[in-house]
């Protein structure tokens, strides 16, 4: 079995007992990149030259018996809307197609900390908007399970990266459920952790509420692993939640027995448009996890149904003003010879965003404006306080809930790219998740009738990751 | 609602979005079907629920007044589309 | 009765104070002036992709302290917001600024004109952070942007329309300008934009009850030209109604050489800045303890500062406003009184007339050579009859000079003042000798000789002999045979 291939906890487990290098780590991963290129997954793969350099570098050290980091030796992929510095940082937009940033991401200086080898940034949806990957100005992602269809969004890269081994894990960013979602499209695991659990200093913000890092694995113990090397208090994001990190990791094999498990009926009712396929493996996963020793609890999220539309109007609203940004002045694109300043920033915009993009900050600019804001954006911040609140009531009940990571399995490329609304409502099941600031996990659970992978998704109360470990690792044995 | 066409208009001008005489008509009508979706948040009624800014609450950390200069002259103008002297040029602010 | 006086004169202000910090607002870049161009930046004032603001806590506090000097209700939280809108001096293309729940609210501050006391009361003070610069190349169709004021923290101190003359607004701005100071929140420079005020203004009727349609004046930044300026504006909004014609609500700015105010007419479509909450910043929340220690070290304002040097030290209004005008001034004046109780009036004359007139250029009180002991200790010369005033201002300055002590140079220069009669005597003996001629002229009646008298003395022992006794001895021998 070649290095890629292993899950981080098993390469690690290699370099400790001296079978594998980090070089050789490296080696495997490059080729695999190579070999991959079919997927679209990355946009920039970090230098060769770099890349061993490092490598070699933690090989001596491990020799000499240095202390080395949780990481230490492993390739990850990180999506390309992270900074990091003296390497290009696009965010899968022409506007900064050739943006070199000049500091690094709290979460990569974390990584390489821990003695991570960061091989490439991965491609996503322009600024993480978007559900398929379609949105990405480099070209769409291919989903390794199947080349005809998307891999999920916005971090499709990486989803296809550690589906297709071209990583051994990677980070995505979830806004609406970027993470979860494309996990489940490519039968990988994939973690939301809570709001403010990892910083944000250094992600190109789409929606600064919302936005989280999380892991993207192979397992749900990398998961935990990943987790516990890039969470923490940050001083340099005022949104991070100074809290210790506990030992993740450890939850993973705990089991469920005695755990309370919330089932919200509104996620199963036939108008949310779930797939027949999605819904059997959901019930199949919930029964096993009965069989484990959970108490299933039908509870009831009432305001599930105006997630979409409360999270689509402070989405946009804070994208219109994260995106203001790239005006053509300091950095990334300007359009040429325009005769004027308005010129300048009209056409700078126009031509170095794409229309998803243009649509969002349409839509933003749009519900703050003078006599929309109260009817929209207030009124969409006061349905979150009720959506937050739904789940405040729920886990009272229960430790945590269990429902679809997606309505469906990945579908075809254009097949949903008309219609922007039947794109957005892809996110229904991940979406309330960023509005409360909760944690959520997505892992595979079994296939459709065409083989194509389906998630199950838990959620737990805020800083509650811990809980999504021990059901999400039950799952992963029960189902494995 | 239904947003106007000189709506999407004000918009991309508030926006400094120069939309394509193409582009109106469709920016027009994704923006109306969205807000005729997201018109359902009106069957709820809101009165005294407070909107939520940040979902987590987090007591704010403060930074101390400390100065430090972490960036180097080359890493703030690297990326500059033009510069001169040290400065971003852009087109003329104010037109005569 | 002009045309004018038939209307009220309706001002509000808007003063923006830069605060005194060593780093900015939301990052940890240096607000240093003057500096190379774009070198005081970090990711956070460049808004490059990713980079997020952290609230530096010294200018919350500063913000509280000119609050509570204010009279102000200090919210227990407040908020940040954004307010969009695009110009190459704004970085993130939205300043961060306060809105719905700005951190101090309902102050007042009172303001003395000679016929009246007129209470302003300020509707609020937010915190934000100032823009870059650009400035444009004469002839080119190009500006050059530099982002070094970029995130500078400023306080926003607003006043209700309670000001109804150029005088009051001025008188106003004077007493804040001074407050800032004095709570060291602000260096107060005009010149550098440290302190810069927008006016809005306004007339109506006497009598009537609504406002009139205001312009807003931009950015003025010496207490001459807001004068100039509203004047100005005053008679123009006047003429206009006059006229028959309308007032416009805009943005006006101030040409100092022309004396004219001009309307900025922009192209753009109306201003919506689409203010929303600030996601990156989380509620500021200020409790009591965190209030307590900030009321306890605010300094005293000049206000209570004048009642009380008025009250201890016997002063005159117009010598308490002066040295209380600034507060390193106030300090060295009771340094010295420390040194020596004895006359404050005196040394108040010593502070203002003299040493006052040293501070100029780069020297500050605090850099004058003479420190206030040894002022203090020339005004005791004075007082005992040691130093006469004219050779105390002889030894004032070669303290200056030199920065020695008073003693030290009286000693070294023989400046002692002759008081023994004897030797008075024998001089004025020697003149009366050498002039016949005035002496019996003065006994004719021609009394105003006396002081031709006293200078020949006074000329004779090289300023040293005691000008009262000279006075005395001259009037007995000239009066008395
Ligand atoms: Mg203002
Ligand atoms: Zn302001």
């Amino acid at each position: 079995m070649k290095l890629n291939e292993l899950t981080m906890t098993q390469l690690k487990a290699k370099f400790d007992d001296g079978q594998a290098t980090a070089s050789a780590a490296v080696a495997d991963v490059l080729s695999a990149i190579e070999a991959g290129q079919k997927y679209n997954a990355y946009i920039t793969v970090c230098e060769a030259d770099t890349l061993f350099a490092r490598a070699e570098r933690i090989d001596k050290a491990r020799i000499s018996g240095a202390p080395l980091g949780a990481l230490a030796g492993v390739p990850i992929a990180i999506k390309d809307n992270m900074c990091m510095k003296g390497v290009r940082t696009t965010a899968g937009s022409r506007m900064l197609e050739n943006f070199i940033a000049p500091y690094d991401a709290t979460v990569v200086e974390r990584l390489e900390a821990a003695g991570a080898i960061i091989v490439g940034k991965t491609n996503l949806d322009e600024f993480a908007m978007g559900s398929s990957n379609e949105t990405s100005f480099f070209g769409p992602v291919k989903n390794p399970r199947d080349s005809e269809t998307i891999p999920g969004g916005s971090s499709g890269g990486s989803a296809a990266a550690v589906a297709a081994n071209l990583c051994s894990a990677a980070l995505g960013s979830d806004t609406g459920g970027s993470v979860r979602q494309p996990a489940s499209h490519t039968g990988t695991v994939g973690l939301k952790p809570t709001y403010g659990r990892v910083s944000r200093f250094g992600l190109i913000a789409f929606a600064s509420s919302l936005d989280q890092i999380g892991p993207m694995t192979k397992s749900v113990e990398d998961a935990a692993l990943l987790l516990e090397a890039i969470a923490g208090h940050d001083p340099r994001d005022a949104t991070s939640v100074d809290r210790a990190v506990p030992a993740f990791q450890s939850f993973v094999a705990m089991g469920v027995e005695g755990m309370r498990l919330g089932i919200p009926r509104e996620y199963f009712e036939a108008e949310a448009g779930v797939d027949p396929d999605v819904l059997a493996n959901v019930r199949g996963a919930i029964q096993k996890l009965e069989e484990a020793g959970a108490t299933i609890v039908d509870i009831s999220l009432p305001h599930t149904e105006y997630a979409v539309a409360t999270y689509y109007l402070i989405a946009t609203a804070e994208a219109s003003s994260n995106l203001a940004r790239y005006d053509g002045v300091r950095y990334g694109y300007r359009a040429d010879e325009a005769k004027t300043l308005l010129e300048m920033y009209e056409r700078t915009r126009a031509e170095g965003f794409g229309d998803e993009i243009k649509r969002r900050i349409m839509l933003g600019t749009f519900v703050l404006s003078t006599g929309y804001y109260d009817a929209y954006y207030r009124k969409a911040q006061q349905v979150r306080t009720l959506i937050s609140q739904d789940f405040d009531r729920a886990f009272s009940k229960v430790d945590a809930i269990v429902t679809p990571t997606a309505p469906s399995a990945a579908f075809r490329f254009g097949q949903k790219s008309a219609d922007p609304l039947q794109m957005y409502l892809e996110d229904i099941y991940t979406i309330s998740c960023n509005l409360a600031g909760l944690p959520g996990i997505s892992v595979p659970c079994g296939t459709n009738k065409a083989g194509l992978p389906t998630g199950l998704q838990m959620l737990a109360p805020r800083f509650e990751e811990a809980t999504l470990f021990r059901v999400a690792g039950q799952c992963e044995r029960s189902l494995a | 609602m239904e947003i106007s066409r000189e709506q999407v208009l004000h918009i991309a001008r508030l926006a400094r979005l120069r939309l394509g005489e193409d582009e109106v008509a469709g920016f027009q009508k994704d923006l109306n079907s969205i807000l005729g979706y997201v018109d359902k948040l009106r069957e709820l009624d809101t009165t005294g629920v407070e909107p939520t800014t940040h979902a987590v609450p987090i007591d704010g950390v403060l930074r101390e007044d400390v100065a430090d200069q972490r960036l180097s002259p080359d890493a703030i103008l690297g990326n500059a589309p033009q510069k001169q002297e040290g400065y971003f040029r852009v087109p003329k602010v104010v037109e005569d | 009765m002009s045309v004018y006086d038939k209307y009220e004169v309706v001002i509000g202000l808007e003063v923006h104070c830069q605060l005194l910090t060593d780093s900015k607002i939301f990052s940890s870049a240096p607000t240093t002036f003057g500096a190379a161009p774009n070198t005081q930046v970090c990711e956070v004032d460049l808004g490059l992709p990713g980079a997020l603001p952290v609230l530096n806590k010294q200018a919350v506090e500063f913000a509280i302290r000119a609050g509570l000097a204010l009279g102000c209700e200090i919210r227990p939280t407040s908020q940040f917001a954004r307010k969009n809108y695009f110009y190459p001096d704004l970085p993130k293309g939205y300043q961060i600024s306060q809105h719905v729940h700005p951190i101090c609210e309902h102050g007042s501050l009172t303001v003395e004109l000679e016929s009246l006391s007129r209470r302003v009361r300020v509707m609020r003070i937010h915190m934000e952070e100032d823009a870059g610069k650009s400035s444009h190349l004469e002839g080119k169709p190009v500006s050059l942007v530099d982002l070094n004021r970029a995130g500078v923290p400023l306080i926003e101190i607003v006043s209700e329309p309670d000001l109804r003359s150029s005088d009051e607004a001025v008188a106003y701005l004077k007493e804040l300008h001074s407050i800032v100071v004095y709570l060291g929140v602000c260096d107060g420079n005009m010149e550098e934009g440290s302190f810069r005020c927008d006016a809005n203004v306004s007339v109506r009727l006497h009598g009537q009850a609504e406002l009139g349609t205001r312009a807003e004046l931009k950015n003025i930044n010496s207490f001459k030209f807001i004068k100039d300026a509203i004047n100005y504006e005053v008679r123009r909004q006047i003429d206009l109604i006059e006229a028959g014609q309308k007032i416009v609500q805009e943005t006006r700015l101030y040409n100092p050489n022309k004396g004219v105010t001009f309307s900025m007419r922009s192209k753009e479509e109306s201003h919506d800045y689409r203010y929303f909450p600030e996601p990156d910043l989380p509620l500021l929340v200020i409790d009591s303890a965190w209030l307590e220690r900030v009321r306890a070290a605010m300094p005293e304002l000049p206000a209570k500062k004048r009642a009380r040097f008025v009250e201890a030290y016997d002063l005159g209004a117009h010598d308490a406003e002066v040295l209380c005008a600034s507060a390193p001034v106030a300090d060295y004046f009771e340094a010295a009184i420390e040194g020596y109780a004895k006359n404050p009036k005196v040394l108040a004359n010593w502070v203002i007339n003299e040493l006052l007139r040293e501070v100029s250029g780069d020297q500050t009180i605090d850099t004058v050579p003479v420190r206030p002991p040894q002022l203090a200790r020339l005004v005791e010369l004075i007082d005992t009859g040691v130093l006469s005033g004219k050779l105390a201002k002889q030894v004032f300055e070669a303290m200056v000079e030199s920065g020695q002590e008073a003693d030290a140079i009286v000693e070294e220069k023989g400046l002692v003042q002759v008081s023994d009669e004897g030797a008075i005597t024998q001089i004025i003996d020697e003149i009366f000798e050498q002039n016949p001629g005035q002496v019996s002229a003065f006994r004719e009646g021609k009394t105003t000789l006396i002081g031709w008298f006293v200078g020949q003395v006074m000329k004779q022992s090289r300023g040293k002999a005691n000008p009262q006794i000279v006075n005395d001895l001259l009037r007995a021998k000239l009066e008395g045979q």
